[in-house]
């Protein structure tokens, strides 16, 4: 309990997947200009992340790993080199499902994160979250702790972003600071005040 | 006609720095900070990109009047990712070592922006040579961004270029000390805001 705990708290601050890996870049500069939209984005990291990296385990205990299809009478089949398509896939059918299930069931809900739902298949942060835990080795409910803090991480950063972007507006910055390198910039700042929560342990 | 009127030639350079996708366009960047430690790492994920970049150019354009419109984006990714693999597979192969240090980075190439935007937005619509052309181009433009921030953190982070010691022993003897920051995380953003900045201002400035 105590290890899942501090699991949790390590790929939400220290291990941020954004400000320590640099995970899902592109969406948090594309879409941190406004709170609102920020954090819509962000529960559909959290969603997202959470239902697809236990998915993503599953698959790939059962069926990719050096020796998983024992079962099949195949126990010399080595699948691993085929993760990186079957986990995009698997993403992108998630996500649609996701869309699907969500739109049919709650439209209030859809509102709000329906045209974040598409957006998401491409982001880094995604597979970079299964396969980080291929990587680690995690087990079964480790994935499940990772994913999760790993969204809630992401969608800390994002808020925090677009939070600080209404106060540039004000700012009177040079000539080509504006927009992209100042964004950057703050990251960097942000990064670092990220980093001193490293020394959190259990 | 000088080289630098033809299209080819524009192709290419558009992207190498014009339309820089990194500094300019803002595509790409999660790969871009993460293996710039060393010149070593951020050089073989050059090589790689610009692999994928121009190859998926080159086969999508030539498939762009046979992929249906509505499920382009699933024939896309599919070459993409087999792309990824045998670059994947292929460092594992014969550069282990450095295959360990750029871990998944290799395989987040697939969800990078800019070869999906590329895809969608060039290769779709010119042909192979052409799209070849400007897959080199970004792979160029993206590398130049990467092995600029490289150098500067590996220069001031571990003083060296290329895993070869730059600084003098005496000048360590003297009280010369690398700065650890440039190793971490948050010096990558930074340097990449400020290089932003210049290219932008440089760019602005001609027109």
């Amino acid at each position: 309990m105590v290890e899942l705990l501090s699991l949790f708290l390590n790929s939400v601050f220290a291990g941020n997947i954004l400000l320590a890996y640099f995970l899902g870049m592109c969406s948090f500069v594309a879409v941190s200009k406004n709170i609102e939209t920020a954090v819509g984005l962000g529960f559909a990291v959290i969603f997202v992340l959470t239902v697809t990296t236990p998915v993503n385990w599953l698959i790939f205990h059962g069926l990719l790993a050096p020796g998983a299809l024992t079962w099949a009478g195949l126990p010399d089949v080595d699948l691993s080199y085929l993760k990186l398509i079957i986990f995009i896939s698997v993403i992108a059918a998630m996500v649609q499902a996701i869309e699907m299930i969500i739109d049919r069931f709650s439209a209030a809900l859809y509102a709000g994160l329906g045209i974040f739902l598409p957006l998401i298949a491409v982001n880094c942060a995604i597979l970079g979250g299964s396969l980080f835990m291929v990587e680690r080795n995690m087990t079964f409910i480790e994935s499940v702790v990772f994913g999760f803090g790993a969204g809630v991480g992401w969608m800390l950063a994002i808020v925090a972003m677009a939070a600080a972007r209404i106060k540039l507006r004000y700012a009177d910055l040079p000539s080509g600071l504006e927009g992209f390198a100042i964004t950057m910039i703050v990251t960097g700042l942000m990064a670092m005040a990220f980093m001193l929560f490293s020394g959190i342990t259990m | 006609m000088k080289l630098t009127r033809t299209k080819a030639f524009k192709t290419f350079a558009g992207p190498a720095w014009y339309e820089n996708p990194i500094n300019m366009q803002m595509l790409g960047i999660c790969s871009a900070l993460a293996v710039t430690v060393q010149l070593k790492t951020a050089f073989v994920m050059t090589l790689a990109m610009t692999f994928v970049v121009s190859m998926s150019n080159l086969i999508i354009s030539l498939l762009r009047n046979v992929i249906p419109g509505n499920i382009r984006i699933i024939v896309e990714l599919a070459v993409i990712a087999s792309l990824v693999i045998l670059a994947d597979e292929f460092l594992r192969a014969y550069y282990f070592e450095i295959s360990k240090l750029l871990s998944v980075f290799v395989g987040l190439i697939i969800t990078n922006c800019i070869i999906l935007g590329r895809a969608e937005g060039f290769a779709l619509s010119n042909p192979p040579h052409l799209a070849f052309i400007d897959g080199l181009g970004n792979g160029v433009g993206y590398g130049s961004v990467l092995m600029s921030v490289a150098l500067i953190r590996e220069f001031f982070g571990s003083g060296s270029i290329f895993g070869y010691t730059v600084i003098p022993e005496r000048l360590y003897a003297a009280g010369y000390e690398d700065m650890g920051l440039m190793l971490l995380a948050p010096a990558a953003f930074i340097i990449i805001g400020l290089m932003a900045w210049l290219q932008k201002y440089l760019v602005n400035s001609r027109k």
